[in-house]
């Protein structure tokens, strides 16, 4: 997995590519709570576009960073929403919990 | 069901950085037994989750610990009819699997973790949990629901 970070304003945009499990999703999580807690991002956009896989280690991760933006009154928001990653965020029953756009336009409209 | 013809054999280390390589064959083993891409992607997921949970519950997170992956073509009834499956057979020397943790959490509540093993349960027709001569073993099968390849692997 790897993350590129891009700053828009007030708003970062990670673009995540690779995949999303045991062995990298503690770097997203790592990335996820340094954005919210110590830079009080108002506003972290992933771009998941070219995430080919995510299991539920990287799921409790996204989890994790949504609790972290609403504790600090800060929005996570997610675009790029492939198959993949949308039959399993359906299993978790987590696909409505999470703010999703079609695409990085709609994500950081104000 | 019978045990049936050997697929493949995998014998791996609990490392994360591994799962990615069973992954990309359980993938292709799975496609080139005929099941659909979605299907595949279930069973990819259940066993990545397995593993997961072996490396992290049953190694305490230790590399470098032994792994066996078996995966057979098998012969499973649904509704009364002989169907082709996939069995996944995984062994690991960890510690004992606490049965009472065996019951995953509610999804209801919104938290990290806990996800794994209702992966595994929602992608897989079969989930067997053993323990024997100190190793744990786990069994999970799924049923090929479509018409695979005259000539699998």
């Amino acid at each position: 997995m790897q993350i590129a970070a891009r700053h828009l304003d007030k708003i970062t945009i990670f673009d995540i590519s690779g995949d999303i499990d045991l062995a990298t999703s503690p770097e997203l999580r790592k990335a996820l709570l340094r954005e919210f807690r110590d830079l009080k991002i108002p506003r972290v956009v992933l771009n998941l576009e070219r995430v080919r896989y995510i299991d539920s280690s990287g799921v409790a991760s996204l989890v994790e960073g949504l609790k972290a933006s609403r504790d600090v009154g800060s929005r996570l928001v997610l675009f790029g929403v492939n198959s993949t990653i949308r039959e399993v965020l359906q299993i978790s029953r987590l696909l409505k919990i999470f703010e999703i756009y079609e695409n990085e336009e709609q994500s950081v409209a104000p | 069901m019978s045990r049936g013809s050997l697929l493949l054999r995998m014998e791996l280390q609990s490392n994360p950085e591994m799962l990615c390589v069973v992954r990309q064959a359980l993938g292709q083993l799975a496609a080139a037994m005929g099941f659909p891409e979605p299907e595949c992607r279930a069973v990819v997921l259940a066993v990545d989750e397995a593993l997961t949970n072996i490396i992290r519950h049953a190694y305490l997170g230790n590399t470098g610990r032994p792994i066996e992956a078996s995966f057979h073509r098998v012969q499973a009834a649904r509704d009364g009819r002989r169907k082709d499956a996939l069995e996944i057979v995984l062994e690991d020397r960890g510690t004992a699997v606490n049965r009472k943790k065996l019951c995953g959490r509610a999804l209801e509540d919104v938290r990290p973790g806990g996800l794994g093993l209702h992966f595994i349960r929602e992608c897989m027709d079969t989930v067997e949990f053993n323990r024997r001569n100190g190793r744990n073993q786990l069994r999970l099968v799924k049923i090929l629901d479509v018409h695979g390849p005259e000539k699998g692997p």
